[in-house]
């Protein structure tokens, strides 16, 4: 009897299916971009993952060494292009911060500047949250958020000309100088948007389905996020406050009332990816709030330091500073010679810190919830391969 | 009219096998093909409007009145392509997997009815043929996404097979609970059971049936592999899941298939729960009984209009809910639907076992006037309408956390 089950036992290790390596991207539709990302799977379940960065390469910071400073602010646009005005003012800051306080930034700039960074905020967060729905299979999320991104362009259009890579914010000021009637537009803007998020909230975020796809997935520890030197949306959807504009509070930002969204864990864990995505719906509603505030509030005057005149020779010395772009923390570290072309720009890109945790918290995961946390990360590849 | 007497009707009586073979291609295998065809066309066309409607868009706008002609243009198109064979595929199996997939599809259409004599074959086990054959498709799929050497077809096959396989349980519960109640598995003799007013339908036959439809409908939707349930194609997580190797004419033909087997569900549904080909006002139907040409072509309207709406709703369903995943497919599928359908079968059957109904029968033999089944049947039916509307509404109004900044800062 003993013999007769013995033999007839399935052998676990019959049981035992192959592994599969899968590789994902560069080319696969939910990669947003170029990244690559070598999955091992047993199965539907991740193993493990490795993302492969480098697609997008464009020697960046190569490329500031032989432009000068004005023309390096065009080739920051190109980095986190969804918030090209995030790229444009932290590199313009790292310059500006080269004269020290002598060099002093017209009132007029700085609130044009607050506008521009939070307008954009809120275009790449909708972009971030389209894309998102799309990665877990909701399509018309996508396209309710391009109807309101597209409002925001139209007014950077109207405002610098272009509707994604800006060159906008230039050191000592902005190119520009904005209208009334571009000032309406805005005012407009602010009125139609704040209904929109609600539709969002009634579509995806309330969504079942949804919740049911991003509660408990992907969840990162904040001990994890800070290791890996997440940043952003990523960090504060682990329930950590951190937002640069509160708590190093850099052009004006001290003098607006907002508050700083974090994760809950609501709908599953604290950390998961619906924590994300939610920090950056609510995000939303904060950067309207600046918005308003600093439309309301914009003087008049210069809108370019008189200090800074034709050509652009920063003082000798070195200058890190670092804003909250839409992704996180963005830094850019400048080594001036005195001369028109800076030594050394390096950029800390936080999208290329954002994906380093990727395999940390996707394994043991479905090849679909992968994409759900390649989603909820919301990285851009100009930036993270610069 | 059946095949018969329209192939004796043409060939004389007794005709030998090869010309009586070519008689019944030629009066309803040809006729068929182009009613697929048209029903790809439209369907296509139609998801598209419905798509883009949804998404404040406009959709296809220049190939004829309201980009009308646009899906012909497409399948011009996709005759042009280059006929891709990718290196290292099981090149007979992949030539032969749409064939397979849309075969199954096709051979459907011999048991959907379009009117009380417009059946190919009135099958005596019609919904069985339709149960079994229905399987079809699945291998075809499987097949695509093995032949194509590829890892993401691979995964969108494999998905594939154990979604199909799985809801062809609480589908064959749906089409036994309706089986049960009409004591037959003919397809004609299903939907003349129905004839009469509309709470004569099956849906508001008993009040089970009501959850038997939905339970049915979210079957078939899994089925289809529409979504929700579109993890076989999931063209963000496996870029195109089978078919994904797959371009020119043989792609076009996994997406006929996709949409023909839309259609039959649809008009399955119609059939088994919605009347069929009867307009479910009784005067109506008998005003045109008498003239098998009037109701051939009112019983044709009206199941094609029937099932177009449910086809709407298909993709009014795909373009609002995101995509669910493999388990909690497999979840919904073993935990809710099959204890559900069994349940409602159990429940339908003692229904028609020890409720006396009928008590009132008009000439045609159904109840004149609503029985005790009807009455509860379409109160359950309002009920589980009104309920799914509150418990959505219900949903959306507790995001009053999200719409307020009561976070923590």
């Amino acid at each position: 009897m003993s013999s007769d089950s013995a033999t007839t036992a399935v052998n676990a290790g019959d049981l035992r299916t192959e592994e599969m390596l899968l590789n994902m991207g560069p080319q696969h539709p939910a990669t947003h971009g170029v990244l690559r990302v070598m999955v091992r799977t047993d199965g539907e379940v991740v193993l493990d993952c490795e993302p492969h960065v480098g697609y997008l390469h464009r020697c960046f910071e190569k490329h500031c060494e032989s432009v000068t400073t004005l023309q390096s602010v065009l080739y920051t646009d190109r980095l986190d292009y969804l918030t090209a005005m995030g790229n444009n003012w932290g590199f313009c800051m790292a310059v500006e911060k080269l004269w020290g306080p002598e060099l002093v930034i017209p009132e007029r700039a700085e609130y044009i500047r607050v506008i521009c960074q939070e307008l954009n905020r809120i275009a790449s967060h909708l972009l971030a949250i389209g894309t998102y729905g799309m990665d877990v299979g909701a399509i018309t999320p996508f396209l309710y958020c391009f109807r309101e991104r597209e409002k925001i362009l139209t007014i950077f259009e109207h405002i610098c000309g272009q509707r994604l890579n800006y060159n906008y914010i230039r050191p000592g000021g902005v190119a520009y100088d904005i209208d009334d009637a571009m000032l309406g537009m805005i005012r407009d803007f602010c009125a139609y948007f704040g209904p929109k998020v609600d539709e969002y909230d009634d579509l995806l975020s309330t969504n079942d389905i949804f919740v049911h796809r991003t509660a408990h997935v992907g969840v990162l520890p904040v001990k994890t996020a800070i290791d890996y030197g997440c940043t952003g949306p990523v960090l504060r959807g682990s329930g950590v406050a951190r937002d640069l504009r509160k708590d190093q509070p850099y052009g004006i930002y001290e003098r607006f009332q907002f508050n700083v969204p974090v994760g809950t864990g609501e709908r599953g864990t604290l950390g998961d990816c619906f924590d994300r995505y939610m920090v950056r719906v609510r995000e939303m509603r904060e950067s309207l709030r600046i918005v308003e505030q600093a439309v309301k509030g914009i003087p008049g005057g210069e809108i370019r330091s008189t200090k800074i005149k034709g050509k652009i020779r920063p003082p000798k010395g070195e200058a890190y500073t670092r804003i909250e772009n839409s992704r996180g923390e963005l830094g850019f570290y400048v080594v001036s010679e005195g001369k028109e072309v800076l030594y050394r720009v390096k950029c800390r890109a936080p999208s290329f810190h954002n994906i380093s945790v990727l395999p940390a918290i996707s394994r043991g995961a479905m090849v679909a919830d992968l994409i759900a946390i390649i989603g909820s990360m919301d990285i851009v590849l100009g930036e993270v391969d610069r | 009219m059946d095949t018969q007497t329209l192939v004796e009707w043409v060939l004389g009586e007794n005709p030998a096998f090869w010309p009586r073979l070519i008689g019944v291609v030629a009066a309803w295998a040809l006729p068929i093909t182009i009613w697929v065809s048209l029903v790809g066309l439209i369907s296509i066309w139609l998801e598209r409007k419905i798509s883009a409607h949804i998404q404040c868009r406009l959709g296809p706008m220049e190939v004829g009145p309201h980009g009308a002609l646009q899906t012909i243009a497409d399948g011009v198109k996709l005759l042009a392509k280059e006929d891709i064979i990718p290196d290292g595929a099981d090149r007979f199996l992949f030539a032969f997997a749409p064939i397979l997939a849309f075969a199954g599809t096709f051979v459907s259409f011999a048991v959907i009815p379009f009117g009380p004599d417009l059946i190919i074959a009135d099958l005596d086990a019609g919904l069985y043929f339709l149960a079994a054959i229905g399987s079809l498709e699945a291998i075809g799929v499987i097949a695509a996404g093995w032949a194509s050497n590829n890892k993401w077809s691979l995964f969108g096959s494999v998905r594939a097979a154990t979604q199909v396989v799985s809801y062809e349980i609480p589908m064959g519960l749906a089409f036994v609970t309706v089986a049960a109640v009409a004591g037959t598995l003919s397809i004609t003799g299903i939907v003349e059971q129905q004839s009469g007013m509309v709470w004569n339908w099956y849906l508001f036959r008993n009040p089970f049936m009501p959850i038997a439809f939905i339970s049915y409908y979210i079957a078939s939707l899994a089925e289809c592999k529409r979504a929700p349930f579109d993890l076989p194609e999931a063209e963000s997580e496996l870029v195109s899941g089978f078919h994904t190797e797959y371009s020119g004419m043989r792609f076009a033909i996994f997406f006929l298939a996709e949409y023909a087997a839309m259609y039959v569900v649809s008009a399955l549904a119609c059939v088994m729960f919605l009347g069929g080909w009867y307009t479910g006002i009784a005067p109506l139907d008998r005003a045109v009984a008498a003239s098998g040409l009037w109701a051939n072509a009112l019983g044709a309207i009206v199941i094609i209009t029937k099932s177009f709406a449910l086809i709407f709703v298909q993709m009014w369903l795909r373009w609002t809910l995101p995509r669910i995943r493999l388990d909690q497919m497999m979840t919904l599928c073993l935990k809710v639907m099959v204890p559900i359908g069994m349940f409602t079968l159990v429940l339908a059957a003692l229904w028609q076992a020890l409720v006396p109904e009928g008590s009132a029968l008009d000439a045609a033999g159904h109840p004149a006037h609503p029985v005790v089944g009807s009455i509860t049947g379409m109160l359950v039916f309002v009920l589980l309408i009104v309920g799914g509307y509150m418990w959505v509404r219900s949903t959306i109004r507790g995001t009053t956390s999200f719409r307020t900044a009561n976070y923590k800062v």
